[in-house]
């Protein structure tokens, strides 16, 4: 299956799952995630030194993609 | 030319784009402004590189957050491919220069940001443009995101003016950040690239089984498909323990078309020290098998259409620890806050290679040992946030 249609089946099927879940309400409060906003739970603390890791990496291994925090922030502001 | 560098110019891309979105996908808050200062030196495998790593990221006004980034590649060094098999004339200097910029946009609890990348070495040119878009739902409880970055780069040889190709490059990322727990968050990313051009590196050869030569092998161009496709998929977890400490783990699988497949696992610990202090550890572990067109020696020249013998396409293992220290020697808070660390990170890996063999031991074709290597790699680097 090309990258590109495994990439839009996710987002379509992120779509649905979201979308069925828009009842579901928030279970940790925002005055609940103080320890969540330190800095030791951020994916990306330091994200010049975490992308220079990065670039190490794939350039002496043969995996490439989905590394560092590209995927997401922390939701906690 | 540096050949991982450059395949990898649209993930440099990308990493610029790590750089410019991720802070960005806290959406509902645009990133704090910060500057980093870095420096960074790499010691293994006989190549040396080092050089400058900057980033500055300033809002303008409520919703707007713009970026740039500059990075620096100064190679030295005579690797196992330049000493055993000329992959580089004139053994291997040279300098690559990188710089991006981006803008973040915050509308509601939407971030939209753009980032460009722009590479140049003396004989390979990349660049890069990132598009994202991400949203909080369930009261800021997830964090959903959807990225698509497309690379042009030009590949040239030094001591062949004739020769001349291009690399076309799309990648397309997905993520998902999700708080469980008041001490627990999850993140999730899958990105598929597709590459299509001349992916191989001009200098590099392969061998194969030659009585007439006196080693005993000879030598050839690599020749690889002018197609490659990936995906990659990775689960990372954060759990604040019961005291001021964090626990960290992380998975990534990897597959591509050309039979590469690749696990990657890390697992961290970081513990602030006093008020001033911060200390990480980690300890990462990888694996992978090789491609369907690598051999280390293949039986006769031309054996098949594609030939590599780059030991990253071989069946290895990689792993190592990594240890930072941040020390806060500025926290000012009131209505100007003003913050500043200064950090330095250390990391030893070990490279050991399974059908890669070490051709500076002359012995019978085919049974040289293994090669294996230590890299050590080390950051000094300076954040303020204002």
């Amino acid at each position: 299956m090309r990258p590109g249609t495994i990439a839009l089946l996710t987002v379509i099927g992120a779509g649905f799952v979201l979308g069925g879940c828009s009842s579901i309400q928030p279970w940790v409060k925002p005055y609940e995630r103080d320890r969540l906003a330190e800095p030791i739970m951020s994916f990306d603390r330091n994200p010049v030194s975490g992308a220079y890791l990065d670039h190490v990496f794939e350039a002496r291994e043969g995996a490439r993609g989905a590394s560092g925090s590209a995927g997401g922030g922390c939701g906690c502001n | 030319m540096c050949r991982r560098n450059s395949r990898n110019l649209l993930l440099s891309g990308l990493s610029l784009l790590c750089i410019l979105a991720s802070p960005a996908l806290e959406a509902g808050v645009l990133p704090p402004d910060r500057a980093d200062y870095l420096h960074h030196f790499y010691d293994g495998g006989g190549i040396e590189i080092n050089g400058p790593s900057l980033l500055v990221r300033k809002s303008i006004g409520e919703n707007v957050s713009v970026t740039g980034s500059y990075y620096v590649d100064t190679i030295s060094s005579a690797s196992i491919d330049v000493v055993t098999t000329g992959a580089s004339p004139d053994g291997y200097k040279e300098e690559r220069k990188q710089w991006g910029g981006g803008v973040d946009y915050l509308h509601g609890d939407t971030t939209m940001s753009v980032g460009y990348s722009s590479s140049n070495e003396n004989d390979y040119e990349a660049k890069s443009l990132n598009f994202s878009i991400s949203q909080d739902v369930f009261g800021g409880l997830t964090t959903i995101s959807m990225g698509y970055g497309s690379g042009a780069d030009k590949v040239s040889k030094r001591g062949d003016p004739v020769f001349s190709d291009t690399v076309d490059r799309s990648a397309y990322r997905l993520g998902l950040t999700q708080i469980l727990t008041r001490n627990l968050i999850v993140g999730f990313s899958y990105e598929a690239i597709a590459d299509e051009g001349y992916l191989n590196n001009p200098y590099r050869r392969v061998r194969y089984v030659d009585a007439n030569e006196p080693q005993g092998y000879g030598l050839q161009s690599e020749v690889y498909p002018r197609t490659h496709a990936s995906n990659a998929a990775a689960i990372r977890a954060k759990y604040h323990l019961a005291y001021d400490a964090a626990l960290s783990a992380e998975y990534r699988f990897y597959t591509d078309d050309w039979g590469i497949e690749a696990h990657t696992l890390s697992v961290g610990y970081a513990q602030p020290f006093r008020t001033r202090w911060l200390f990480d550890l980690q300890y990462r572990f990888y694996t992978q098998t090789g491609a369907d067109f690598y051999s280390d020696l293949f039986p006769y020249a031309n054996y098949q259409n594609y030939l590599a013998r780059d030991k990253e396409l071989s069946t290895f293992q990689s792993q190592g620890p990594h240890l930072g220290v941040t020390y806060t020697f500025l926290d000012r808070q009131g209505d100007r806050p003003l913050k500043a660390t200064v950090n330095a990170f250390i990391d030893y890996y070990m490279f050991t290679y399974d059908d890669f063999r070490d051709l500076r031991v002359n012995t019978v074709v085919g049974d040289e040992p293994l090669y294996d290597f230590d890299a050590q790699i080390y950051q000094i680097f300076f954040s303020l946030w204002f």
